[in-house]
């Protein structure tokens, strides 16, 4: 841990790093002062701004973003876990002609920007009148993404439990998919749930790229909220608001990763190491 | 097909450059910026260790979106502006991209034996010395795989700039439509674009986590 950086302070440790943060927090008290001093001054804390969240109909309208977000995000995952069920066993198959395939689109879709993969389902839904909202075209690039992703996870889940677990259950007489489904799977979601539940963050957060394809969630409402002359221009109250719902959400589903993280770290029922959570993420 | 990118090639290469330009920049700045943090993370202040943790938690579970639209149209109004749009870009990118940066930066140095800094420290290095001289070069090399895919998913984000008037690869299938192109191929050439700027830094994680293996 990074407590080997240092030695345990001493007296004068003690006093010079007291003095530091000091320093510090001065800095910090100073920065945030400065930002709400123009805040003010530019009459950001002014009464009309805020007005607009006791209307009810403003009220509904961010409710309505929300549920929005939550709709793509929720049928985003279902379909993000199938993509990835599949091509997880497409990749590891013992079938050539099967493995490569998956492999080609799991790596393809995973190198994609995410916008891209969007703008692929919106223009060509306009090009061959194919009749496809916005809400698909955001649903349909999360699931490729982020299946991809998943299907990754699903991979080195399975193939981090030991190889005796395998060999072991092919001795008692089990056949390939018995092996999968009874002895390799269980071991492995356990070691992998936290990873999944990490991009499902992840996935959370990228519905907000809903708002330049222009589908009405949060971040998109949050934009014509901030757009409206008669509140002067609720930017930065709106945003802050926004910013709120997403971060809580996000926050929640981070913390529910690291409890599940923790948990499986204390009782190992599982022969398999954890499930590298990577942090390279999109937006 | 091969008119569509060769009619256009002006617009690609502009859309492209942009693309790599904001790349490069933000990159570097979230590198050094992620790396302070780090260093904040793991450093005895309590209040910069507050600092450090604070900011992570916050940015890794916002929006990148959100922190574009923060600071196009909220910044303007308490007049923080930048001075261009691709500077805003930068902004974002680097703000955002920091905090996985730092992340990764300190779990390579807890990947550190305690031997090597305990040794550095008995020599007499005070923690700043122990933390360049001696534990970040060697945590850099195990931290080269995972930077490398923060770095492949930064560039993947800046095409989010697109929907913020920065007129990067992103911005390519707008402009084509006012055109009247076809927009699935230009879609297609703008994935090869990506794909060609992906594949070297694909090959250098390869070969880095072949190198680190070894060591």
């Amino acid at each position: 841990m990074s407590a080997v950086l240092y030695d345990v302070p001493g007296p004068r440790a003690k006093a010079r790093n007291r003095i530091l943060n000091v320093i510090v927090l001065l800095a910090v008290a100073g920065v945030i002062t400065w930002v709400v001093l123009r805040l003010n001054d530019n009459g950001q804390f002014q009464g009309r701004r805020w007005a607009q969240f006791q209307y009810a109909a403003i009220q509904r309208e961010l409710l309505t973003g929300l549920v929005n977000t939550l709709r793509a995000a929720g049928l985003a995952t279902v379909l993000a876990m199938l993509f990835g069920a599949v091509f997880a066993a497409g990749r590891i198959s013992d079938h050539k002609w099967v493995r490569m395939p998956a492999t080609l689109v799991v790596e393809l879709f995973r190198a994609i920007p995410l916008l891209i993969l969007m703008f692929f389902f919106y223009y060509g839904s306009l090009e061959f009148q194919l009749g496809l909202t916005p809400f698909h075209a955001v649903v349909f690039g999360l699931t490729l993404y982020n299946g991809s992703v998943l299907a990754e996870i699903f991979r080195a889940g399975i193939t981090a439990v030991p190889k005796g677990q395998r060999e072991a259950a092919y001795a008692t007489g089990l056949r390939k998919n018995q092996v999968v489904r009874l002895v390799l799977l269980p071991q492995a979601i356990r070691s992998m749930l936290p990873a999944i539940v990490s991009q499902l963050v992840v996935l959370l957060k990228d519905t907000a790229l809903g708002f330049i394809i222009t589908y009405n969630e949060l971040l998109y409402v949050a934009k014509q909220m901030g757009g409206r002359l008669e509140f002067g221009f609720p930017y930065i109250p709106t945003y802050f608001v926004v910013a709120v719902i997403y971060i809580g959400l996000c926050s929640l589903l981070s913390m529910l990763a690291k409890y599940l993280e923790g948990r499986s770290r204390r009782s190992r029922k599982t022969t398999a190491p954890p499930v590298q959570i990577e942090e390279s993420t999109a937006a | 097909m091969l008119s569509v990118l060769t009619d256009n090639w002006e617009l690609f290469r502009e859309g492209f450059w942009t693309t790599l330009r904001l790349f490069l920049v933000s990159g570097v700045l979230s590198l050094v910026l992620g790396t302070v943090l780090a260093a904040f993370r793991v450093s005895p202040v309590t209040a910069l260790r507050g600092i450090g943790t604070g900011y992570v938690n916050i940015v890794r579970n916002t929006p990148l979106t959100l922190v574009f639209s923060f600071l196009f149209f909220g910044a303007a109004k308490m007049q923080l502006s930048l001075p261009t749009f691709f500077w805003a870009a930068v902004a974002s990118l680097t703000l955002y991209t920091s905090a996985f940066v730092c992340e990764v930066v300190r779990s390579g140095i807890n990947t550190i034996s305690p031997g090597q800094a305990e040794a550095a420290r008995s020599v007499g290095m005070t923690f700043v010395q122990v933390l360049t001289i001696v534990v970040l070069p060697q945590a850099y090399r195990a931290i080269v795989p995972p930077m490398t895919s923060i770095l492949i998913a930064l560039l993947k984000n800046t095409t989010i700039a697109a929907g913020f008037s920065v007129l990067e690869a992103g911005a390519i299938p707008a402009a084509m439509a006012e055109r009247g192109q076809n927009q699935m191929l230009t879609l297609v050439w703008i994935t090869i674009g990506f794909l060609i700027l992906i594949i070297p830094l694909v090959f250098l994680q390869r070969w880095a986590e072949r190198r680190t293996a070894v060591a």
